[in-house]
């Protein structure tokens, strides 16, 4: 398993250079610049930005002076905030994005599979119809709609929680969170059902059953173990898709993370902030798929042998 | 379970019973401002934008500073001033008591240093031609000289400092309103780099030494910037905030909801489809004030078709601006006849524009197109908003039912959309402008020839002489008359066409005094208070 671990972490190196390498391009090709603005300047101002920040060299030079810094972990000053690097808007947007996707993340995980097991076990009751059509409600009804909702009825209506802010006023992690997991719990709850589905028909289980076992016990240590696999797997991207897609939930409740820095950098054509978000999110994505298969594999021992 | 609900209910509770920052504010003194965007930063000569504005009429300070309620500029760093008979000479005497917010006095080297600073070519300056009308200023900027003793500002002594200007500048005083001319403290700049490093660490909390009202306390990006009253500063007495904080909310609708929730005295915006209603329903809060901005559409000169004034005028004369405004944007914006917006500092154009669209196609005839139909297709470039398409597809309609030619919309990305702009790769763009400095000249200089906000490739020589004709004037009157001049001459040529005057739109407070609608917008944080009636 540890060899497979490291075979896979060496194949991310080159998928993260490629990764690198392309956006560099990419961002050049797109019309605009970092400095272009509604108020013109004027040509010996633009020369003279291009020279502060090394951009009238060659693109090969630029790329290849780009990529060694990187390798020894420099990612450039950021264009559009003078005086910070890029590194440390990464540092002060993660942590709070790496929050916001913890607590969604097990806001999701409680509600989707406690609902998705109960669904499974009540097959074709009303305690399967009513936490599926949620569920269904929750992979349909976007987050943009779902924020402001939630703070129309909790923030300005009832006056319980805080409309906006992370870490400002007392509950402000609150309905963010419950905005993010909540179309996760959707999917984890579907997975989960279905998981569970398959392995409570399983002749190991009846087995257990056989041999006295108590239906709770029946439940958590075998059918679950097995039945969960689906959602461990989906767990990687899921996180990964948390870190980097929370961009709108961050836009809706103003949270400092790093997806709205992302988004504003392709926009400013902030080329440093975008190539260096770009390539953390992609490190992010590799490492956090990989860590839900090894978890999978751990869980499967059939797949080990693989 | 049951123990989750019961935290979970107990966690709502307490937090329901407690008061919201706006209502404690009136005890604490603590203003909530909605900032627009996260700031570039503080450096007064690298920034460019509205927020890192607000942020420094709270930190720094200029020779003069905004007047609250609009017009002639008030004493600032400088107590007072004289301006020689030939208008070229102002003489500057700093205040007694002026201080840096550490201790330090604050000197007329200090202005003489700043200027270098921003005038220096490797500092990358966005702003250094605010400075232009100062002898050499251009001359060392664009590397013409390289001894910064021939430009013309130079410390008498320490608290008198004496500026010569190439041509007598009428609106000077105004343009030493904008942040780029505002002194930073030589020391700490250089204790953190150079004086050409963009990228020192100065304005860190902590580092940040400035000559304003208040001094910066903390700056979490994203989320706040706090500053806090600085006991330093020469008009302490004045000042009654105790913190200002300034919120970077980009979200038009999280903002709204952050006023409704108590979180913020004032926004910066107002979500303009909730405009009509709550005009309708009167909303206490809400605030409509002329701006001195204007709404346009650039005609790019050079294009085969818009090449002709007669196109040009029938495609201005049959736009309707009067319904843009009703039922269009719908938010109390004024529909423009000129191209400076009525009212900035006394100038008020007499220009008209008629919405005749029997004249304009008569025009169009005259230029050699019978029918709409034998007109090419015509483009209109903005940049993505629900805004600026609404208003596009209102044009868009008016000129194909008027004139009957075809129209059609390209909307870009900002960044493409400006760079087509800037090599005029459109034949209609959208456009808009806002004053730097409450004079006429900050609209009419852009139209200049060779001024890089032109960008309709219209280089009207009679245009610019009247501009520097007006800029030697130093009777305001006569000065007006050449202006008035120039502007009629604008319209008259119509290389853009004015749509509508920008207002000001946004939500305050009614605990908050000292706030006084004006034209440049600029509400100095030095006069605010906050008072429950």
């Amino acid at each position: 398993m540890l060899s497979i671990f490291f075979k896979r972490l060496l194949l991310a190196i080159p998928v993260l250079i490629v990764v690198a390498s392309i956006t560099f391009f990419l961002v050049r090709l797109a019309p605009g610049g970092p400095f272009d603005a509604e108020k013109a300047v004027s040509e010996q101002v633009m020369k003279n930005l291009n020279e502060v920040y090394n951009l009238n060299a060659p693109l090969s030079e630029q790329y290849f002076d780009y990529m060694s810094g990187v390798l020894v972990g420099d990612f450039g000053p950021s264009f559009r905030f003078p005086g910070r690097s890029v590194t440390e808007l990464i540092m002060t947007g993660l942590p709070v994005t790496f929050e916001l996707a913890i607590y969604s993340m097990l806001i999701a995980l409680f509600i989707g599979v406690l609902s998705g097991v109960i669904a499974a076990l009540k097959r074709n009751t009303f305690l399967d119809y009513i936490p599926m059509s949620i569920a269904m409600i929750g992979i349909c009804v976007p987050t943009f709609l779902l924020g402001p909702l939630l703070v129309l009825i909790f923030g300005i209506n009832l006056e319980l929680l805080p409309v906006s802010g992370w870490d400002q006023l007392p509950g402000d992690k609150i309905l963010p969170s419950i905005t993010l997991g909540f179309a996760y719990a959707a999917y984890i709850a579907r997975l989960s059902r279905g998981g569970m589905l398959e392995i409570l028909n399983q002749d190991f289980i009846r087995t257990a059953r056989a041999k006295g076992l108590s239906e709770t016990r029946v439940i958590t240590k075998h059918a679950m173990q097995g039945g969960l696999i689906p959602v461990v797997s989906f767990l990687g991207p899921a996180v990964a898709g948390l870190l980097a897609g929370s961009f709108v939930v961050e836009t809706i409740f103003q949270i400092p993370g790093l997806g709205r820095f992302y988004v504003e950098a392709a926009f400013n054509r902030d080329y440093t902030m975008i190539l260096g978000t770009t390539i953390f999110f992609s490190f992010m994505i590799v490492v956090f798929n990989l860590l839900s298969d090894m978890l999978a594999l751990w869980l499967n021992p059939r797949s080990r042998d693989v | 379970m049951k123990y989750l609900v019961l935290i979970l209910s107990f966690f709502l509770i307490s937090c329901s019973s407690s008061k919201s920052p706006v209502d404690l504010a009136v005890e604490s003194k603590v203003f909530h401002y909605g900032n627009g965007t996260e700031p570039q930063g503080l450096d007064p000569h690298i920034v460019t934008g509205v927020p890192e504005h607000h942020l420094l009429l709270a930190l720094c300070e200029g020779l003069t500073s905004s007047n609250p309620r609009g017009g002639e500029s008030l004493p600032g760093s400088a107590s007072s001033w004289t301006v020689s008979e030939d208008g070229k000479t102002y003489t500057f005497y700093l205040q007694e008591n002026g201080k840096w917010s550490n201790g330090d006095p604050v000197t007329a080297n200090d202005f003489v240093w700043s200027w270098e600073r921003i005038l220096t070519a490797s500092l990358g300056s966005q702003y250094p031609d605010m400075l232009y009308s100062v002898v050499n200023a251009e001359e060392f900027h664009t590397g013409l000289i390289s001894d910064f003793s021939m430009v013309g500002v130079r410390a008498i002594n320490e608290d008198v400092l004496q500026v010569t200007l190439k041509e007598p500048t009428p609106f000077f005083l105004g343009l030493l309103s904008h942040y780029s001319t505002w002194p930073v403290h030589k020391p700490t700049v250089l204790e953190h780099g150079s004086i050409d490093d963009r990228n020192g660490q100065w304005t860190r909390p902590g580092n940040f030494v400035c000559n304003g009202p208040f001094n910066l306390k903390s700056w979490e990006l994203n989320k706040k910037i706090v500053v806090e009253k600085n006991p330093l500063y020469w008009d302490a007495n004045i000042v009654e905030l105790n913190e200002i904080h300034f919120y970077p909310i980009s979200n038009e609708m999280t903002e709204e909801r952050m006023f409704r929730a108590g979180q913020l005295h004032v926004t910066n915006t107002f979500p303009s489809n909730k405009c009509e209603p709550d005009i309708q329903e009167k909303n206490p809060n809400l605030q409509i004030h002329p701006y001195m901005g204007t709404y346009f559409y650039r005609f790019n000169t050079k294009n085969e078709a818009l090449k002709d004034v007669r196109v040009r005028k029938a495609l201005a004369y049959s736009i309707d601006r009067k319904k843009i405004v009703e039922s269009v944007t719908r938010c109390g914006q004024i529909p423009a006849y000129s191209f400076t917006p009525p009212g900035s500092n006394g100038f008020f154009p007499d220009t008209k524009i008629p919405f005749d669209v029997e004249l304009a196609k008569s025009l169009l005839k005259d230029a050699g197109y019978e029918s709409g139909e034998s007109f090419p297709v015509l483009e209109i470039l903005f940049n993505t908003s629900e805004g600026h398409r609404k208003v596009a597809l209102a044009i868009q309609q008016m000129w194909q039912q008027n004139l009957g030619i075809n129209v059609e919309l390209v909307n870009q990305d900002w960044k493409v959309y400006l760079s087509r702009e800037m090599i005029g790769d459109f034949q209609v763009s959208r456009a808009g402008w806002i004053g730097d400095y409450e004079d006429p000249n900050t609209f009419l200089d852009t139209l200049r020839p060779n001024r890089g906000n032109n960008k309709t490739g219209w280089d009207n020589y009679e245009f610019d002489n009247l501009l520097i004709k007006a800029n030697a004037t130093l009777d305001t009157e006569e000065r007006y008359k050449i202006l008035m001049e120039a502007e009629r001459l604008l319209i008259d040529e119509m290389p853009i066409a004015p749509i509508y005057t920008y207002v000001r739109v946004y939500q305050l407070h009614e605990d908050v005094k000292g706030w006084y609608p004006n034209i440049l917008s600029h509400h100095h944080p030095k006069y605010l208070r906050i008072e429950n009636d």
